[in-house]
């Protein structure tokens, strides 16, 4: 059985409220913090857990916490991304529609440790009925004296505020959402300088996921070497993973990093299996930007060793054989679905959530979605899947953020491994509009050898 | 004086210089000169936040510094990164980078309409300069090019979005010389363009200068719009008495006519003296200008492929024997 | 809602506190971070982001209008044009195309006689395709105002335009 860091109480009734959250444990962690803490020392227990960020990116928050520049009388900010976005994850709005608390409680605990003394949650626009939840939260966290001036007499001051987007998947890059949260177009900074030098406002600023400041407060908790024990390696603690696709059970999941993708897939407590019976065909396993895998290399690694849900194991094999944990937006298809247009459906994504700011991600991400919408309705040429390898590789990595990385790399992974459907759209112009190409063919990946 | 910067070494296609600390990798290629400078063409010194966006001027990081030779993994924009001390940088001599440049100048002309033709700003053109050294000689783009109405903004200018490549500049000029910004970039990812939302003129004092940074045709002076490719015209640099601006600007003649007035532009098409509107659509008249000689243009315009001497004075025919 | 004349364009009182205490979440002169919020209010307020509303929440906050322009046509979840009382904003990406949510479009089209991005006749509804939303696992789903409905069928959608069809401004603004 798995254990629970965020999600314990999350079937306690009434646990959206203050009442219900204090007494089933909540703000002890601030408790504990502000009586008896420093803030060096939370950041250093945060250091020890060995958290990484859950918005995507996977860096070590007690590292990026250390990197916050402090000048003499320039206030900092602590920022938390809530503008979930990535397709297939839906953890987030979970967390904080169900336990809104745990997340205004990790907001104290970062925000102390950095020493900032005004904070703000920026929650994607889409999302406002859950930025009300939050705010009646708040307001409850500021009669109980958690949040305002000396809260509960240790001399610390936090201002803690909801603030929206208005559609706009950019902003969940942290100096997009800088941006926007100073009430302009969501277009990404050029780094550096990095937010932690100068951001929001041009302060030194952090911005962590929604997940990532949950964490904080088990963390504070329990201590961070006890958090550090749960997981496998480098992958400490729990992650929530966003379920979704042909699986029977789709639903956030917290699982403990380190159980094997196939008990995830096919275990009754999780997925419980493909749904109607029918075969996996392939796998994103952390957001629509991480490379698909084909069915043969979802549950196993091309070494043929059972692949984990952990940061290392799902990304072994580098991109030729493996993928990423990214987002944990955990997206299953089952054989009768068609690679070729998911790959348009994404490209069509980050075509209409690029920024337009610089050249390779503005038009590149256009003329993809133009070339696979030309494959996916059969007037396709067998050289568009060299052109479109030639586009999303003109864009990766050159552009200012990585949404361009994002938007290139589903396209590189579903040729890399589903080619054959791609040239059956260009072969069967016919058939590939009446029924769907089906699994491919295991290909043999030469092994490595030490 | 006792107090000298301590300078730093940098080496780019293998030269070496000496420069400030706080200096970008473009600006020391631009002190070196040559073919080691990368192309630019959003990138402006003078203009606070630009660069960074049209990827042209990537470059290859092979050691990140004396300290931590390691490579830098990706291209880095060369405008927007600075040097460290031993930092090895390749421009030309890097394969990654003149097939990511080639990349950005194919992705630039998709939606490009191509139509230098009939397009004022051919011969000093930075997209036309950049595609004749990077681009392919056709095209893979099958779809149909984005579009755009031309529009008037204001009185002089004309704004022709649909060869605009997003550089941000005249955004960000119109923030530093005007109080008041009237126009911006509207809407976003391909889809973005320059505009004013509701039908505007822009008629600030210094507003005309968008046109000089403007690296394509897409922001056009009304007033020389059509009137002659600018390979027909003498630059020459004149001065004028001007309560608003410094009154140095070049006036391109034809024969005895003022044809058109701009600021001075250096050799990388930068203007380091803006001129206000007064001068650039009003003063046409010889009498307006104090001329001062012809005017040497050194790489932004078919200008400076010697069409006339140096010292030639005013009245000789145009097209000189080289 | 449909006089747009620049003189008619208010907050009443109650939004005008709002917009206040918005401002007020951020330091002095930085009020220009509310805008963002203030525009969502504006498009509820007044059915969309016409020029004079821009205007009008520009001298609000302070700021040039063209620094409103620029943001209201950047977020896809501002309308500068009109549309209809109930927005039906269906997702189609990824998980909920695999879970039927082209399907649930064209049923929608047919249903209401009106295409992607069309407002029926009678003013009350646009039908508008978005992307992801983050239901992605209680796919096929839509957004009316701010209520997500998910698990969708379209016996379900039947059920939910018939309710917005008799009382759609109450529930564009409603809430679970």
């Amino acid at each position: 059985m798995s254990r629970k860091l965020l999600l314990n109480n999350v079937h306690v009734e009434g646990i959206h409220t203050y009442d219900v959250y204090r007494k089933n444990g909540g703000y002890a962690a601030v408790e504990k913090a502000l009586k008896s803490m420093t803030p060096e020392e939370v950041v250093e227990e945060v250091k020890k857990s060995g958290l990484r960020g859950r918005g995507g990116a996977g860096f070590p928050t007690g590292m990026k916490w250390s990197f916050i520049a402090k000048p003499e009388g320039v206030p900092r900010h602590f920022l938390c991304n809530a503008d979930e976005s990535e397709p297939g994850t839906f953890k987030d709005r979970y967390l904080m529609e169900k336990i809104p608390h745990l997340l205004i409680e990790g907001m104290i605990l970062s925000s102390f440790a950095l020493g900032c003394e005004q904070s703000y949650i920026y929650i994607r626009g889409e999302y406002m009925y859950v930025l009300r939840i939050l705010e009646k939260a708040i307001a409850e966290a500021y009669q109980n004296g958690w949040l305002g001036k000396n809260i509960k007499g240790s001399g610390f001051n936090l201002d803690l505020s909801v603030s929206p987007g208005a559609g706009a998947y950019i902003c969940g890059e942290e100096t997009a959402m800088i941006e926007s949260l100073e009430g302009k177009r969501g277009n990404p900074r050029m780094k550096p300088p990095f937010p932690a030098i100068q951001g929001l406002w041009q302060r030194p600023t952090v911005v962590n996921n929604v997940e990532t400041i949950c964490a904080v407060v088990p963390i504070v908790n329990e201590g961070g070497e006890a958090y550090a024990g749960v997981g496998i390696g480098r992958s400490a603690g729990t992650k929530l993973i966003s379920a979704g696709g042909n699986i029977n059970k789709p639903g956030v999941y917290e699982i403990e990093m380190g159980i094997t993708v196939e008990e995830f897939i096919y275990g009754d407590q999780y997925c419980g299996g493909i749904k109607n019976g029918k075969k996996l065909k392939a796998c994103v396993p952390g957001g629509s930007s991480v490379p698909i895998l084909p069915h043969y290399l979802v549950c196993k690694t091309a070494e043929g060793t059972d692949r984990l849900m952990s940061y290392e194991s799902l990304a072994e094999g580098g991109f030729a054989t493996g993928s990423m944990l990214g987002s944990g937006g955990f997206i299953v298809y089952d054989e009768d679905q068609c690679i070729v247009r998911n790959t348009w459906n994404f490209a069509r994504f980050y075509h209409h959530e690029s920024c337009g700011q610089c050249s390779p991600c503005r038009e590149g991400t256009g003329w993809m979605e133009k070339v696979l919408h030309r494959l996916e309705y059969g007037h396709g040429k067998i050289e568009d899947i060299d052109l479109l390898w030639d586009i999303q590789r003109k864009i990766e990595g050159n552009t200012i953020c990585p949404l361009g990385d994002a938007a290139a790399w589903p396209v590189a992974a579903a040729i890399r491994h589903f080619r054959e459907e791609f040239e059956w759209h260009v072969k069967e112009p016919n058939a590939c509009m009446t029924r769907n190409y089906g699994l491919v063919t295991e290909k043999i990946f030469e092994k490595v050898n030490a | 004086m006792s107090e000298q910067i301590q300078q730093i070494k940098v080496t780019i296609d293998d030269q070496t210089i000496m420069v400030d600390p706080g200096t970008s990798i473009l600006s020391a290629a631009r002190q070196i000169g040559g073919n080691v400078v990368p192309p630019a063409m959003c990138f402006y010194s003078s203009l606070k936040g630009s660069g960074g966006k049209c990827r042209t001027c990537l470059v290859e990081v092979s050691a990140g510094s004396e300290k931590d030779p390691r490579p830098m993994p990706k291209l880095v924009a060369s405008c927007s990164t600075n040097v460290m001390d031993g930092m090895i940088v390749k421009n030309k001599t890097s394969d990654r980078v003149i097939d990511a440049r080639k990349g950005v100048v194919e992705l630039l002309l998709i939606n490009h309409p191509l139509d230098c033709p009939v397009c004022d700003q051919a011969g000093e053109c930075s997209l036309q300069d950049l595609a004749f050294e990077h681009g392919a000689s056709h095209s893979r783009y099958e779809f149909e090019r984005r579009e755009f109405d031309q529009i008037d903004i204001g009185e002089y200018i004309k704004l022709h979005m649909t060869r605009c490549i997003l550089c941000y500049r005249c955004v960000y000029i119109a923030n530093q010389l005007t109080d008041n910004r009237e126009h911006g970039v509207l809407k976003r990812g391909d889809a973005s363009e320059i505009g004013t939302f509701i039908e505007n003129s822009l008629d600030n004092d210094f507003i005309g200068n968008v046109i000089d940074v403007c690296p394509v045709g897409a922001l056009t002076d009304k007033t020389f719009r059509f009137r002659s490719r600018v390979w027909y015209t003498k630059p020459m640099d004149a001065s004028c008495s001007c309560g608003k601006c410094s009154g140095n600007a070049v006036v391109w003649m034809i024969g005895d006519e003022i044809a058109r007035v701009t600021a001075r532009k250096d050799k990388y098409g930068e203007v380091k003296e803006f001129i206000c509107n007064d001068c650039r659509f009003n003063k046409k008249e010889l009498s307006d200008w104090k001329i001062e000689g012809p005017r040497q243009i050194d790489r932004h315009s078919v200008i400076s492929a010697n069409h006339y001497e140096k010292a030639a004075p005013i009245h000789t025919p145009l097209l000189n024997k080289a | 809602m449909e006089n747009q004349n620049i003189e008619n364009i208010q907050f009443p009182k109650d939004l005008l506190d709002e917009v206040q205490r918005i401002t007020s979440l951020f330091p002095e002169g930085k009020q220009k971070s509310a805008l963002i919020r203030v525009l969502h209010i504006a498009q509820a307020h007044f059915g969309y982001l016409s020029a004079p509303v821009m205007d009008y929440v520009a001298r609000l906050l302070l700021i040039q209008p063209i620094e409103v322009y620029e943001v209201a046509t950047f977020y896809s979840m501002y309308d500068t044009q009109p549309v209809g009382k109930v927005k039906l904003e269906v997702c189609r990406t990824g998980p909920c195309m695999i879970e039927g949510a082209e399907k649930l479009v064209s049923y929608i089209e047919n249903k209401l006689g009106i295409k992607d991005g069309e407002t029926t006749e009678d003013g009350i509804f646009t039908l508008k395709t978005v992307e992801c939303l983050g239901a992605c696992g209680y796919a096929p789903m839509l957004q009316a105002g701010e209520k997500f409905h998910e698990h969708l069928t379209e016996e379900k959608v039947d059920v939910l335009i018939e309710q917005y069809r008799l009382n759609p401004v109450a529930n564009y603004m409603g809430q679970e």
